[in-house]
């Protein structure tokens, strides 16, 4: 028999962190810190939405782009959030999640050979999807000492006459990093000087622990470039209803559009009910969980300050990304060593790319509750391998 | 500050003083003492426990009773609430708009017992003109919190 698959696929490396939900999934009584989603249900007032369309029968396909409802919404929350201005009509699809966003967009924008540039660490699916879609991938690794934040210089020395495509991942996950102002303004320059593109996933930009979240659209001559991928599950805590937006200049959303009504037809439209009301009256939970959310991040923050754990402060998504080098174990080890002993789950950082070793995602997507029983035990574990040295 | 803490510790007492001064962003000393005067100026009156006693499987009957009364001369509603508030069988009583005076309710043993303490005690009151006793069936939520068991957590462990 012939060989089924396609060769692409089969070389691209399955995500790491299937590994270790094995080994947890076997074990009782595990405190997990591993996931990267939100532990609020989605406010109710929203659910209730979702319900009431389904029972006023609203179970059709909606028009391919998104309701026009949602968009005109999303459109007003990008201008009271971030100060950016869309056309609901040309600039706009609201997309299954913001995964499907990114893959879209990439498939839009790439031709054989073109470059993407993507800063790791970073979330799982920007790699793949920019080999999926025939582009080259070529990583910048961010540097602890710069908070991961991506430099000019660092952007800079990764451009060849190829590149096309700058993956900008912030507020990051697995990192927490943010890029403030002043960062983006640094790395607008380089951008512009190479007539590069931006894919802007700020999927996190409602969880910034500083002043609000500043999107590189609003910089001078970025908007023009930029595809800005946002959505639900996030800010508004609704991961499982796949729903996101994608944002950007006319001609790329026009060929993105093709692929998502060919591929996908339209976003569920349960969902999208449900956003109109998420948009419409969501603010103020996205502010009370955010608080929430910020009291645990500096919980965290405390107790490895307290523990002599090297640990940047991360002021964005709901992670922290302690460094564990002094150990001199592997971020994989160390990961697998706390899981057996402790019954603590971490994510390591290599997960999100190769500049993550030495590092651990840890999610504070969970209760104050399970964060401190969880400190605890880390806090043994890492006294037991001090002792132990 | 004392409005961030009375938010929080209006839901979660027993939070501990470490975490309480996080959520506040008060250093913790500066927390006890707004506890402790606040105590002091009674804003804090009590700290309670919020209890399923069917969980327990101990019986208990709660009315809700709507009381109207003739206000007396010169000290309005007052004087009759106090009257009736003494009472230890009184777990709280409201003055209230519309229909009737007074919420009143009262926490008993069994049915039996709530019912005797408005007809020999409460009904017979002279200012109180009438009551109507509704007694509590099963509580869903009690001060803002839901008493059925929290759903499980039901994430992948790792995402």
């Amino acid at each position: 028999m012939r060989n089924p698959l396609s060769s692409t696929i089969v070389n691209i490396k399955p995500s790491g962190i299937r590994k270790f939900f094995d080994i947890a999934a076997e074990m009782d009584d595990v405190i997990s810190l591993g996931v990267g989603e939100p532990d609020f249900d989605t406010p109710w007032h929203v659910r209730d939405e979702g319900i009431y369309s389904l029972e006023k029968g609203r179970t059709s396909y909606t028009s391919n782009a998104g309701l026009k409802e949602l968009k005109e919404e999303i459109a007003k929350f990008l201008e009271r959030r971030y100060d950016l201005t869309y056309d609901p009509v040309k600039e706009m699809i609201v997309t299954v999640g913001g995964s499907e966003g990114i893959d879209i967009c990439m498939r839009a924008m790439l031709d054989p050979g073109d470059e993407v540039l993507i800063p790791q660490p970073s979330y799982v699916s920007y790699e793949p999807c920019a080999i999926l879609a025939n582009g080259t991938p070529v990583i910048i690794e961010l540097k602890a000492e710069n908070e991961f934040r991506l430099t000019a210089e660092e952007l800079e020395a990764a451009i060849t006459p190829k590149t096309k495509l700058l993956v900008l991942p912030f507020p990051n996950n697995p990192t927490g990093a943010i890029m403030e102002r002043k960062d983006l303004e640094a790395i607008a320059e380089v951008i512009l000087k190479h007539d590069l593109y931006v894919l802007s996933d700020e999927i996190y930009s409602e969880l910034t622990y500083t002043d609000n979240h500043v999107s590189i659209c609003n910089l001078p001559g970025m908007k023009e470039r930029t595809v800005l991928i946002n959505g639900f599950s996030k800010s508004h805590s609704m991961t499982g209803w796949r729903l996101g937006y994608a944002c950007g200049p006319e001609v790329i959303i026009k060929q993105m559009l093709k692929i998502h009504q060919f591929a996908i037809m339209c976003a569920p439209t349960t969902s999208q009910y449900a956003a109109v009301e998420a948009m419409r009256n969501g603010d103020a939970d996205v502010q009370e969980m955010k608080m929430e959310y910020n009291v645990r991040r500096k919980y965290l923050l405390k107790r490895f300050a307290e523990m002599g754990v090297d640990c940047f402060e991360a002021l964005g998504a709901f992670y922290v990304f302690p460094c564990i080098k002094e150990f001199g174990m592997s971020s994989d080890d160390f990961a697998t060593a706390m899981l057996k002993s402790k019954k603590v789950c971490v994510v390591p950082g290599t997960a999100f790319g190769d500049c993550g070793e030495g590092f651990l995602r840890i999610s504070y997507a969970y209760s104050m509750e399970n964060l401190k029983i969880a400190m605890d035990r880390f806090e043994e574990f890492v006294n037991e391998l001090r002792e132990n040295k | 500050m004392r409005e961030k803490i009375l938010n929080y510790i209006e839901k979660n007492s027993r939070v501990d003083i470490a975490e309480l001064a996080l959520r506040v962003g008060a250093d913790e000393q500066a927390v006890l003492n707004e506890l402790e005067a606040m105590e002091h100026e009674r804003v804090i009156c009590g700290y309670h426990t919020l209890i399923d006693w069917d969980k327990v499987g101990v019986e208990k009957a709660t009315a809700l009773i709507e009381v109207r009364v003739t206000p007396q001369r010169g000290m309005g509603f007052d004087k009759v609430a106090e009257r009736i508030y003494n009472y230890p069988e009184v777990n709280s009583i409201y003055l209230i708009s519309g229909g009737f005076d007074f919420m009143v309710i009262i926490e008993g043993k069994t049915l039996r017992e709530v019912a005797q303490f408005v007809s020999e005690k409460l009904a017979p009151m002279d200012t109180v003109l009438s009551t109507k006793t509704n007694f509590i069936l099963k509580k869903y939520k009690d001060h803002g919190t839901i008493l059925a068991k929290p759903a499980k957590d039901e994430r992948e462990l790792m995402n």
